[in-house]
């Protein structure tokens, strides 16, 4: 005889050690096992659109910082990319090559914040997260030796980067090059395959090809299923369309396969900035560009592959100072569109791996 | 075949005289108060350990600031914990809130009483000294499942459920496997447990029995890979998150006691207790105690956490088939072999372990899958 | 390298299955009728030359007058865009139908269309305000709210 049991709602709220930020999940279980997933946005709700719309178009750039702020690199490139779109400015080849190698690099450090993270939610007591994060130290040293910020960059410019990089950066992104390798073979010594691991993630949390491409999810979860979209061989921007790099793709869907994604991407990264340094040209690395940018009425969209998905700017003009229309493609906010199909029938602790592994980070979300 | 004569030290009263100043109650007192500052002393080397070698093992120093290496650290947690204000919730059973942590305090403290730490050298030598020990563990359990329930909070209640489903199924393996090296002694008593290894320690003639030990005296003291009762990233702190000052140091202390009479039990049943050449007996026994507690570390810092499905099933379908088998084997070899023949044993126990392990592993699904909703 | 369609040519291929629907075309963009935006989408997902499977996302511009929706959509199997708008008169309670039962990835999208800027979508399952509390008056985005 089966027993009479009731569902509660558990309300995993804003403030959770887990929940990467202001995230809100009301979840319906009976006893562990999750039957109704609700989540509750808005917590970090800045209204950067609306703000943008005030400011100079070189002033949106730092609220850009401010949407995915692990990643701030990818976002000041696709914001400048519109700009520049708009108002038909060509930024010249160094700078081009700096911001690939910034953007790869951040793509690094973003992949090894989501990896650790993974590891967290599953229990492995911040020691991965921890060596993880010695090597993004050494990354964020890097970024802050060309703009000297540690989390938001504030780095492009309309029409280039804002300086050139100091002396002190190639030896020390050499260095870095060198040793990174071998780290990324330590973080697969550590867990790739280890039993409870691979009984917590295999399996769990998985998402078919047709229903992500049906949410508009992009980036490592997408490729996780099995599509080999990638923006930047898909629709080349800046320079990719000169390095050779391939996409990592997985089978099966779920948790496992995301996490293999991103530290394939890592190496790819790797790659990319290894040829962007040896194809680096010597000039200038902005253009001149009015300090108030005005440009002509018309309107752009330009997306990029950022560290999570595709981040993508929708500038209108109207020929004046700032931005007529801003709108930012929240790429987190669309990449949690399939949490619920995902999570139901699985348990607590699968919700919080499955959420995990998605990577978002609130601020894209919010906005 | 009994390896030891079991009429060897029935039951003594402390080996000091009673007639001891003040007589036989004073001499309890002290012996009391003694042992309960021993083990919140050895509590919080303990934790100065685990802190300092999850440092290491994470690639950074550990608390090097509060004293010559750090050494006060533990203290000042202390210190600093119990100055806090304790906040209490509005809705909470406040009787039940109130007594929970010193139901699961009470008998942590109580099981010391019987563990040897030299020969002879404990507070009541009983002659049913395990016994006692399996019975008396099992009551803290209550304590953390008042504290669950009187929170009035969700998650405090799901982490409650959680530890009444893991620690009940637990009991099972580790009775089993102390019941192995039961055998194997012929006493109950703690003290002649030791005695009884005076050739060669049981971790040698019991693997399996150590290895299953093992595995579940963790998840029944709820560390990791199995700290999913208190697991801090999903349930933010299980069933003490409501707790905060005095009565937060009181489950720290069940926490951290339940790990070290955990470390004491597997060097009492396995390790030999206190036997050792050249350093003093109660030397030995701490220093196998403390290595027992590194290795529960270096699990704690390395491996991720199982499901409450997957616990489960560990407990159910491998632990316990095993622990069954082990002690069949361990009853036939004590039946039919003659005295003092552990070099046939040793070799044979070992072959058995890692065949019946390797073997059982492919034959059980570990939890299931996604549930039809 | 993702080719975007020329609209015109587009909206040469579309004019016959749906006279009248379609407004103007130049080079970016395709401007169509709110009223048939569900069906012509629909056939631009599920014919085989055009296969658009993949919403890119949607955005919502407040032109005083009127308030234009612009919809961009990808075929990863094609590796073509398209960007197709529309337009909704009035300012009190403007309505465009919902594409969610076509793309699911425009559920959030619409609800934060609809909290922002004060469009409705018909047929959407759960419209109800996404970023900001459900007794807040007014919609942010809009130009003439401060």
């Amino acid at each position: 005889m089966a027993i009479r049991t009731e569902p509660f709602v558990l309300n995993m709220g804003p403030v959770h050690p887990s929940t990467h930020g202001v995230y809100r999940m009301r979840a319906t279980l009976d006893g562990e096992v999750v039957v109704d997933l609700e989540p509750v946005i808005g917590y970090l709700h800045r209204g950067v659109e609306k703000l943008a719309e005030e400011r100079t178009y070189t002033g949106v750039i730092p609220l850009t910082d401010r949407l995915d702020y692990i990643s701030s690199m990818s976002n000041n490139l696709a914001y400048v990319m519109a700009v520049e779109k708009l108002a038909g400015i060509k930024v010249p080849e160094r700078a081009e090559y700096l911001r690939v190698i910034m953007a790869e690099l951040q793509r690094i450090c973003n992949h090894l914040i989501a990896v650790g993270s993974f590891f967290n939610d599953c229990g492995a007591y911040f020691t991965p997260f921890l060596h993880m994060y010695r090597e993004r130290e050494k990354i964020i040293d890097l970024f802050e030796m060309v703009s000297g910020q540690r989390l938001t960059y504030n780095y492009m410019r309309v029409g280039g980067v804002s300086q050139d990089i100091p002396e002190e950066f190639l030896p020390a992104l050499d260095r870095f090059l060198a040793q990174m390798p071998r780290c990324i073979d330590e973080y697969d010594l550590f867990l790739k395959e280890n039993e409870i691991l691979l009984a917590r993630s295999k399996g769990v949390g998985i998402l078919t090809r047709e229903k992500a491409i049906n949410c508009s999810i992009t980036g490592p979860v997408l490729r996780a299923t099995g599509v080999k979209w990638d923006l930047r061989k898909a629709d080349p921007y800046s320079v990719y369309d000169r390095f050779e790099f391939d996409i990592p793709t997985g089978s099966a869907g779920d948790c496992y396969d995301r996490y293999r994604v991103r530290i394939a991407e890592m190496r790819q990264s790797l790659r990319i900035i290894e040829q962007a340094l040896k194809q680096l040209p010597s000039g200038p690395v902005r253009v001149e560009v009015p300090h108030l940018v005005r440009p002509p009425v018309g309107e752009a969209y330009a997306h990029i592959e950022s560290p999570k998905g595709e981040l993508a700017f929708y500038l209108v003009s109207d020929n004046s100072i700032a931005p007529y229309r801003c709108h930012i493609r929240p790429t987190s906010l669309l990449n949690l569109s399939a949490l619920r199909d995902m999570a139901i029938g699985w348990k607590i602790a699968d919700l919080i791996i499955i959420f995990g592994s998605i990577d978002i980070c609130l601020g894209e979300v919010d906005r | 075949m009994v390896i030891v004569n079991p009429n060897v030290n029935l039951g003594n009263l402390p080996t000091l005289s009673p007639d001891w100043p003040g007589g036989f109650w004073w001499h309890w007192l002290l012996f009391t108060v003694i042992i309960i500052a021993v083990v919140i002393v050895m509590i919080m080397v303990n934790v100065y350990i685990a802190r300092r070698q999850v440092g290491r093992m994470q690639s950074r120093v550990g608390p090097n600031r509060t004293g010559p290496f750090g050494i006060f650290q533990p203290l000042a947690d202390a210190l600093k914990v119990l100055l806090k204000e304790g906040i209490e919730p509005a809705s909470i059973d406040r009787l039940i809130y109130w007594l929970a942590p010193v139901v699961a305090v009470v008998p942590v403290l109580l099981i010391f009483a019987v563990i040897p730490f030299t020969d002879g050298g404990m507070l009541a030598d009983l002659n049913i000294g395990i016994l006692y020990v399996v019975a008396i563990s099992s009551i803290s359990t209550v304590g953390t499942f008042m504290a669950g329930w009187a929170s009035n909070n969700k998650f405090s209640l799901i982490s409650a459920m959680r530890v009444i489903a893991a620690i009940v199924s637990y009991e099972m393996p580790v009775v089993l496997s102390i019941a192995s090296v039961l055998l194997l002694v012929g006493s109950l008593s703690m003290n002649d447990i030791v005695l009884a290894q005076q050739d060669i320690p049981f971790i040698l003639l019991q693997p399996l029995g150590f290895v299953i030990f093992f595995i579940a005296g963790l998840a029944e003291i709820s560390r990791s890979p199995f700290d999913l009762l208190e697991a801090d990233s999903e349930i933010v702190a299980g069933f003490f998150t409501e707790y905060s000052g005095i009565k937060f140091v009181l489950f720290y202390l069940v926490e951290y006691g339940e790990a070290f009479f955990f470390s004491c039990l597997i060097t009492t049943l396995f390790l030999g207790g206190w036997r050792g050449p050249a350093l003093p007996e109660w030397l030995w026994f701490i220093v196998k105690a403390v290595l027992v507690w590194f290795v529960i570390v270096w699990l704690w810092a390395t491996l991720p956490r199982v499901r409450i499905d997957q616990l489960m099933a560990l407990a159910w379908k491998f632990l316990l088939p095993l622990a069954l088998i082990n002690l069949i084997i361990t009853a036939i070899q004590v039946l039919a072999l003659p005295e003092g023949s552990w070099w046939v044993m040793i070799p044979v126990n070992f072959a058995v372990t890692a065949v019946l392990i390797l073997l059982w592993s492919k034959l059980f699904k570990l939890g299931w899958g996604r549930v039809e909703v | 390298m993702t080719v975007a369609l020329s609209a015109k040519e587009v909206a040469a291929k579309l004019e016959p299955k749906f006279p009248a629907s379609i407004i103007e075309s130049n080079k970016d963009s395709l401007l169509v009728k709110s009223e048939s935006l569900f069906e012509l989408i629909s056939f631009l997902k599920t014919t085989p030359e055009f296969d658009f499977n993949y919403l890119s996302s949607i955005t919502a511009v407040d032109y005083l007058d009127y308030f234009e929706l612009v919809y961009h959509l990808t075929s990863m199997e094609h590796n073509h865009s398209l960007v197709i708008k529309t337009r909704c008169y009035g300012r009190g309670n403007p309505t465009v139908p919902s594409i969610v039962s076509l793309y699911e990835g425009a559920n959030v999208q619409e609800r934060e269309i609809y909290d922002l800027m004060g469009i409705s979508f018909e047929g959407h399952p759960n419209m109800k305000r996404i970023f900001l509390w459900d007794g807040f008056e007014g919609h942010p985005l809009r130009k003439d709210y401060l």
